[in-house]
């Protein structure tokens, strides 16, 4: 069974392709991610964002986080660092993500990534959490 | 309107001090102050106080004494030690008081700041994922600003090496001992591409200014720095600033870039001709960046800038004298105030071991969370 998503609201699989869901303010058209939820969400238009777009910048996070807010179930021992970074998608908006590779030598400013799904193994269960990954 | 002299500084050294309250090293600072101007407390006509993490700044009172002074505490995020140097700047310059002290203090638990994504009105799961940690702005910033501006990591060590050169020199540091290129380098990676020794840590300390009009800085027969500019300036859509989950495509100021256009505008001076400056460095890449936000130079020019030591003591910008937040470590409440403290040691020729020869004007820049940048410029 698909694990559930880490949030409602936050991305949609259409055709098979994943898409991040940004919001486009009523009064100016500014766009922003996620989508704002509650009573600011009122203000916003539901956007499906491009699944692709360059990396704008990133780093790597070499320790692991607190609990919480971080919900990771592995432990000091298990933690294995993660890059994360800004993807700019042409015409939209620039989205912060974690950055999925095997080589964070390879990253670099201005290179093609892509949107993927992928399971985040949190404690007390496996969720289904997004992320982008170089595109070539 | 009047102009606005600093008569009084006083400062409690930074760093860790089992054995103090951040309250106790409010006063300490406050009571240095008022030593150095040689005023008794109850001369003071206001008070206005910042701490993040120790308290509430009025709790200064009681030890100070009961006078029944009016007095505000100031909450502003990074820029609060800041911002309660400049409610004291305007509550002068307006003319309704003439006399007065700010104060700045804090205590901060050891580690990196601890954030909830609630607090900030973002969504949970942003924090679950692993999102929300200042380092990773700080690195993601560099990064791109590295990229594109042509930045080495060697200067970002440079910037921690000159940190603790200058932290060494300074009583009021924190890291008192110089710290060699290489260590700096090879020190445990934080967030890419920013080592251990890149970083500031949370500290302790207090820092307090006593203000006085011009007119009653004569009439008391006192002297000190005048306040040339100061302004506290907020972000604008288009800026980078901590716990993002997205960012305009159409880039705009920081609002380090618009608070420094400010304050020069103010004073009727340019960076260059700046003796001094303390700018924020809560790494080493927010002092390069820094540089060329409050105009010392170009975009890309801090990669030779560095390498030929100009903002070393004895440069042509001598920047962060006492080794800033990298060697002093930041306690948010009185950050601010302890670069404008440095500054008045440096233009009242105080700077024993770090002095930059003939220094007349000094400027600061305290920035931080959510995204507000204080700066001041002073004149002997």
């Amino acid at each position: 069974m698909a694990d559930s998503p880490i949030a409602e609201g936050l991305f949609e699989v259409v055709g098979g392709i994943p898409h991040l869901i940004g919001g486009r303010r009523k009064s100016d058209s500014r766009m922003v991610f996620p989508k704002p939820q509650g009573s600011e969400g009122q203000d916003y238009d539901a956007v499906r964002l491009s699944p692709e777009g360059t990396l704008w910048s990133f780093t790597v996070q070499r320790f692991r986080p607190k609990s919480p807010p971080y919900a990771g179930a592995e432990d000091q021992n298990g933690f294995q660092p993660y890059a994360l970074g800004y993807v700019e998608l042409a015409g939209q908006v620039i989205v912060e993500s974690r950055i999925e590779t095997d080589d964070f030598a390879r990253l670099s400013v201005g290179m093609p990534m892509r949107l993927k799904l992928v399971p985040f193994r949190k404690a007390g269960g496996d969720v289904l959490a997004y992320a982008f990954e170089p595109a070539a | 309107m009047t102009d606005v002299h600093i008569v009084g500084a006083g400062i409690h050294p930074f760093g860790r001090h089992d054995d103090k309250s951040g309250l106790d090293q409010g006063v300490f600072a406050a009571r240095e102050a008022l030593a150095d101007a040689g005023l008794p407390w109850a001369d003071m006509q206001f008070g206005f106080g910042g701490s993040s993490a120790a308290g509430n700044a009025d709790a200064v009172l009681p030890r100070l004494g009961l006078t029944g002074v009016q007095f505000v505490n100031v909450a502003n995020g990074c820029a609060t030690g800041g911002s309660a140097l400049l409610a004291g700047y305007w509550a002068i310059k307006s003319g309704e008081f003439d006399l007065g002290l700010v104060v700045g203090f804090d205590k901060h638990p050891r580690g990196a700041f601890n954030p909830e994504p609630a607090d900030w009105g973002l969504p949970e799961w942003y924090g679950e994922i692993g999102l929300m940690l200042t380092t990773q702005f700080f690195g993601a910033k560099i990064t791109r600003y590295m990229a594109l501006n042509g930045i080495t990591p060697l200067s970002l060590g440079r910037v921690a090496e000159k940190a603790f050169e200058n932290g060494a020199r300074t009583p009021h540091a924190w890291r008192r001992e110089a710290v060699g290129l290489n260590t700096i380098m090879s020190s445990q990676m934080v967030s890419d591409p920013l080592t251990k020794f890149m970083f500031c840590s949370p500290a302790e300390g207090g820092a307090a200014l006593v203000l006085a009009s011009d007119r009653k800085m004569r009439e008391l027969g006192l002297a000190g720095p005048k306040v040339r500019g100061a302004a506290v300036r907020t972000r604008v859509n288009g800026s980078f600033e901590v716990f993002s989950p997205s960012l305009d495509i159409e880039r705009g100021p920081s609002p380090t870039q618009i608070a420094s256009r400010a304050a020069y505008e103010m004073a009727g001076v340019g960076p260059s001709d700046i003796d001094v400056a303390q700018i924020q460095d809560t790494e080493s890449g927010a002092e390069i960046m820094h540089m060329a936000e409050n105009g010392f130079c170009a975009d890309g020019e801090q990669e030779r800038l560095l390498k030929e030591g100009a903002t070393r003591l004895g440069g042509s910008l001598p920047i962060n004298t006492d080794g800033g937040c990298l060697a002093c470590g930041e306690p948010i409440g009185a950050s601010g105030l302890r670069q404008v403290y440095e500054n008045v040691q440096q233009l009242r020729g105080r700077a024993d071991g770090r002095q930059v020869a003939d220094a007349r004007l000094g400027y600061s820049q305290v920035y931080g969370a959510p995204g507000l940048s204080g700066v001041v410029i002073l004149e002997s």
